[in-house]
């Protein structure tokens, strides 16, 4: 899923660095006003907004926390934990009588954030790595990108199970696991690119100034990287949730009684013949509209940058 | 230690029914029911089972695959009795160190061969030879053979265990130790016979489907790991005519809810309840949702031992947290699969103990929260200065539960802050038996069924003891036990000890739960530690 | 060509040997061993156990004597889990089960995913497109843990026409539901791809120029949009191949159709060193095999790429 759309992007990338030189600031300009033309992307971005605003007002609507039990409903959840007003329980409970509302809230910003830092770390090491590789260029270049290749061959959904079985579960260890297994993609198209603007003119007037090499891949390379870097975050963000909630089914998950989208939706699937689908289907609707936004809001943000598409 | 030779009658009633057997077709022979042309019984198991090799089988699932494909000296009947197996009957001397044991001439092997005493002699030292590396060789161990622990290390020969055959069907066994329960020890897996024959040929791979030779009921004709397996009627077995169920099926299933799915769809005999849905089951399927008690202790540890934390070295903050956990909530809100509340470490199943009512047990919730308020203020803990601890548990659905609602329950009444932690199986083991936590969870169930199987685990030396917890009464008292006839008042004192002592927290004795076909009969209920043999089983028509 | 993939070749056996090494010490660094129990074992006991499985040695040595009985004897130890059992049997029997299912969700994966990327492209912005969109993404992030248990309670309980689980040599009726379930999110992925990729080709200047020229759109569409069309999905298969190993995980658990996924979970909670390894060295060498495949077709129906 999370290279699914690499050969676009690499030749987004191509459009964009090329148009960089002639128009300028323009290009961004006449991006936004495509992306603002999208109906699905901006459609998109507002639900997405609202789910982030959502999970932090939320609470304050709440009459349970997201770990209290309403002894009451506890381990008669199919009878009176279904979703009411009266109770409290504006989502219904989960089998242990603890509020679903306050939950989803709490799962919508571990999963969220799990998403966005996971991307973060791919994009920031992705980035770095490749512009480094492909500015330096040579022997170096050579052997880091024979070093993605061999990390390309490990199976890494098999050594993040490791990882989390040796090391504990914790979702810092969550986080490595998750960047390491996505900032590979990232750095070979980041290297292609830095490839082409090295030859560029600016690039090589900083260089005739004497100015480090360090600081040209920080101050001139990488900027012009934002547009392809933008876009392909938004694609690893599904990814890694996705990758998340495979990992929260397995048991290696997030931490009680704190709790995260997939952990959310593997204990409601268990359920669902036990009359008690709302454990079920409130998760899943707020992982499936997320998801179904950052894929639209992704698209769009290609379409807006990529002026051959239209 | 009810073991007494007057309960072999019971086989050989059994056993002349199965010579004699002319019972009509289609009716068990000694209820008359009709019986159903479909004798398969398919039953679901949650995870693979290790092997069918007696000696090295160390699971409850291999177990019983052991005990159809193999016969030992001893079966059990349906009520945990000890009755005649491939051992007509046996002898012992006053001393009770020395056990001889008469074996059927009929019994045979599946290709044939007659089963002797030199089997069972074989097998024996095959078990306890350090060059099979049997990881249930310990029990050679504590079953007490003469030399067993030279034979172990390597310093004697396998030959020099104290076992030997008299005769084809004599065999004898020399004890290091008087143990008036030997013969049922026999009952165990690890000490059926193996055919030597095979076992040379194949090497490691004997137990495969093709490979496997048994003396047991059945045998194994098709095995895929983590999918299925089939064993079917042996006909060489000496009481084949008594078997009724033809075909056992096993299907492993990973997900009790897909296995409880399949039960209800029909494919299986005997499936899982997921946790939490027995009440519902039992209103919808009566008779077919079955919950009997087990002789399983589920319990929390406190870490004593100087790595622990200084709270709880104070009686009073443990005894707070005992009582302020609701086991009611646990039982009936949280499992709910009729399981009993825990307030002493034997459960109250265990054969010839009555468990003494203590204390806190006959107090009501509402006493005990007040009691573990007044403990805890005490103690000096309160609203400014709660007490921060950190509630360890392996990773798995029932055991999280338990977990958040206890911690919920110590918030509520206590204002405790208990921190959660799981660990994936292995880990937590290791985190456990090194110390390294301050409340652990623990489960125990029975070796025997007798109370020192339990309390043997609060003596200081013992190696299960994660706690750390020593009493000089309570291993003085556990062991005069051991040479006692009747050591009743040490264990209801042990017991009264510990209610005091409070060095674990007792929370609930487990409950077997399982979906049984309504027309499978013959499961032994009332054998606690759950030893059925398929061959006792049978499928009445509809 | 053959220089490329000798090369390709010669990445592939260090990568693999630090593939082994890192995943021998990391499973080695795991707290426990595959012999700690509830009921710890004596020590004597324990001893002559590691002794026979050669576990007391140092970590360098067990390394080396592992490698040395693969690469003599291409034997990858036995399972200290399932005694009667080596892990060449485990996976001997385990993979083709995998390879079978995985291989099936390929096919539908491929043959659902490519006519539906197809007819979105080509009805763009129409309800066709809308809804294969729709459905695409739908089915990419439905998680699989939901449909598997979902399809045995439609399908086995309330229907009543497939068998819920069991492999049975692989027969159809056992086929279905983990052919479903697995393929689902790869189908929606080939058919996003497709589509977009096709839509680029369609505004390709030379698709306008032969539509000027008056081609019939049929010539139009197999002889000049199809084959560049699916460059994209080839490079996805490599990947799409190992993300269909780690599903194979659910489906053997929800399944039980006894692949290797749930072997090496399961292997990896018990400490079943020997399993574990044998099953991340098969994955990783598939990897590697499938990148150069998925590589040698792109060059294949890409003219401009030359190795």
């Amino acid at each position: 899923m999370i290279v699914a759309n690499k050969n676009k992007i690499v030749k987004l990338a191509e459009n964009l660095t090329a148009d960089e030189q002639t128009s300028g600031r323009s290009l961004w300009a006449d991006a936004r006003t495509r992306f603002m033309g999208n109906k699905a992307a901006i459609t998109s971005l507002v639900i997405l907004v609202l789910i982030v605003l959502f999970s932090f007002v939320g609470p304050y609507f709440a009459v349970w926390t997201y770990e209290q039990i309403d002894w009451n409903t506890m381990g008669s959840a199919a009878t009176l934990g279904m979703p009411s007003i009266e109770t409290g329980h504006y989502f219904g409970t989960d089998d242990l009588g603890r509020d679903l509302y306050s939950r989803v809230i709490q799962g919508t910003q571990i999963s969220l954030m799990v998403g966005i830092v996971g991307a973060t770390i791919a994009v920031v090491v992705g980035t770095l790595y490749g512009a480094t590789s492909g500015y330096i260029g040579g022997r170096t270049d050579q052997i880091m990108m024979r070093i993605v290749d061999i990390l390309m061959a490990i199976p890494f959904m098999f050594v993040l199970i490791l990882l989390l079985v040796v090391f504990g579960r914790s979702i810092i260890m969550l986080f490595v696991g998750i960047g390491l297994l996505s900032w590979l993609d990232m750095s070979r198209i980041v290297r292609g690119q830095t490839l082409n603007l090295k030859n560029k003119e600016f690039i090589e007037a900083a260089q005739a100034t004497g100015v480090s090499d360090y600081k040209i891949i920080i101050r001139h390379i990488v900027p012009n990287l934002l547009g392809i870097v933008a876009v392909y975050a938004t694609l690893l963000v599904p990814g890694i949730i996705i990758a998340e909630s495979f990992i929260s089914f397995l048991g290696l998950g997030v931490q009680e009684p704190k709790t995260s989208w997939g952990a959310l939706i593997s204990e409601g699937a268990g359920t669902i013949n036990y009359d008690t689908e709302w454990q079920l289907l409130v998760p899943l609707s707020f992982f499936i509209v997320t998801l179904f936004c950052i894929y639209f809001i992704g698209d769009g943000l290609r379409d807006a940058l990529d002026p051959k598409e239209r | 230690m009810n073991y007494l030779p007057k309960s072999l009658a019971v086989g050989f009633v059994l056993a002349t029914f199965a010579t004699s057997s002319v019972f009509a077709a289609g009716t068990h022979p000694v209820t008359g029911e009709a019986l159903a042309d479909d004798q398969t019984f398919t039953y679901s198991l949650l995870d693979e089972f290790t092997t069918a090799d007696p000696q090295m089988v160390e699971d409850v699932s291999g177990s019983y695959f052991v005990r159809d494909l193999f016969e030992g000296l001893m079966n059990q009947d349906g009520d945990g009795k000890l009755i005649p197996g491939v051992a007509t009957g046996y002898t012992t001397n006053d001393a009770k160190d020395v056990y001889t044991f008469t074996l059927r001439d009929n019994a045979r092997w599946s290709d044939g061969n007659p089963v002797t005493a030199h089997d069972f002699v074989y097998a024996w030292r095959r078990l306890a030879d350090p060059a099979t590396a049997s990881p249930y060789s310990w029990f050679a161990d504590i079953m007490a053979l003469e030399n067993v622990g030279a034979v172990m290390s390597g310093e004697s020969p396998p030959e020099a265990l104290g076992i030997r055959a008299l005769d084809n069907h004599t065999l004898e066994v020399r004890l290091t130790a008087s143990l008036p329960y030997f013969a049922a020890m026999t009952t165990h897996a690890s000490t059926f016979p193996s055919p030597q024959w095979t076992v040379r040929t194949f090497g490691d791979g004997w137990t495969k489907p093709g490979n496997i030779v048994g003396n047991g009921a059945y045998v194994l004709t098709e095995h895929i790991p983590n999918e299925t397996a089939t064993r079917e009627r042996n006909t060489m077995y000496w009481n084949n005519e008594a078997t009724i169920i033809d075909k056992v099926v096993t299907l492993v299933i990973n997900d009790e809810n897909t296995d409880f799915t399949r039960w209800e769809a029909g494919e299986t005999d005997k499936g899982a309840v997921p946790s939490g849905q027995y009440p519902r089951l039992k209103a919808e399927y009566p008779d077919e949702a079955i919950s009997f008690p087990r002789l399983c202790t589920y319990y929390m540890t406190f870490n004593l031992s100087p790595s622990g934390p200084e709270a709880f070295k104070d009686v009073r903050v443990r005894q707070a947290l005992s009582y302020a956990l609701d086991r009611s909530v646990v039982t009936d809100k949280v499992l709910q699969g009729g399981q009993i509340q825990a307030f002493t470490f034997t459960p109250g199943a265990t054969a010839g103990f009555e468990v003494p009512a203590v204390a806190f047990g006959q107090m009501s919730q509402d006493q005990r929260n007040v009691n573990a308020k007044l403990l805890m203020a005490a103690a000096g803990y309160g609203p400014d200065n709660p007490l921060k601890f950190e509630y360890m548990y392996n990773t798995s659905e029932g055991h999280k539960k338990i977990a958040i609602a206890a911690q919920q329950m110590w918030k509520e009444t206590l204002g405790a802050e208990a921190t959660l932690a799981n660990q994936e199986w292995k880990t937590f083991l290791k985190t456990r038996g090194g110390q390294n936590f301050d409340v652990a969870r623990g489960g125990w169930c029975g070796d025997y069924n007798e109370a020192s199987t339990f309390l043997d685990l609060m003596t200081t030396p013992s190696g299960y003891n994660d706690g750390k917890f020593s009493n000089a009464e309570v291993d003085e008292l556990m062991t005069s036990a051991r040479t006692m006839s009747d050591a009743t008042s040490n264990y209801t004192r042990v017991e009264e000890i510990m209610a005091n002592e409070m060095p674990i927290i007792p929370v609930y004795h487990y409950t077997g739960v399982f979906m049984l076909r309504n027309n499978l009969k013959g499961w032994p209920f009332n054998n606690v530690e759950q030893n059925v043999y398929s061959r006792d089983l049978y499928k009445v028509a509809d | 060509m053959l220089n490329y993939i000798i090369k390709r070749i010669g990445i592939a056996i260090p990568t693999l040997l630090i593939l082994i090494a890192v995943t021998f010490y990391l499973m080695h660094a795991a707290p426990g061993g595959p012999f700690t129990s509830e009921k710890p074992l004596p020590p004597q006991v324990l001893a002559n156990i590691e002794a026979k499985y050669g576990l007391d040695q140092p970590i360098w040595r067990q390394m080396t004597t592992y490698l040395w009985g693969i690469l003599t004897e291409f034997d990858f130890g036995p399972s200290y889990k399932y005694h009667s059992r080596t892990v060449n049997e485990i996976i001997g029997q385990g993979f083709p089960i995998t390879l079978k299912y995985g291989f099936w969700s390929f096919i539908v994966a491929i043959g659902v995913g490519i006519p539906l990327g197809a007819i979105a492209a080509i009805r763009k912005n129409t309800w066709v497109d809308y809804f294969a969109v729709g459905v695409s993404i739908g089915a990419q992030v439905l998680p699989n843990f939901v449909l598997a248990p979902l399809l045995i309670i439609v399908f086995t309980l309330w229907l009543g026409w497939l068998p819920g689980g069991g492999w049975h040599g692989g027969d159809w009726e056992y086929l279905v539901m983990p052919v479903i379930a697995l393929s689902t999110s790869y189908m929606a992925s080939i058919a996003r791809i497709t589509r977009s990729s096709m839509l680029e080709v369609l505004n390709a200047n030379y698709i306008r120029t032969a539509r000027a020229k008056g081609l019939p759109t049929k010539t139009i569409f197999f002889r000049h949009v199809f084959k560049p069309s699916l460059l994209p999905v080839i490079s996805y298969l490599g990947p799409a191949f190992v993300g269909l190993i780690t599903g194979s995980v659910l489906i053997d658990i929800f399944f039980s159709t006894g692949g290797m996924g749930y072997f090496f979970v399961n292997a990896a909670f018990n400490r079943d060193y020997a399993v574990m390894m044998g099953i991340t060295i098969l994955v990783g060498a598939l990897t590697i095999l499938f990148s150069l495949i998925a590589d040698l077709l792109y060059a294949w129906i890409d003219p401009k790429i030359r190795y």
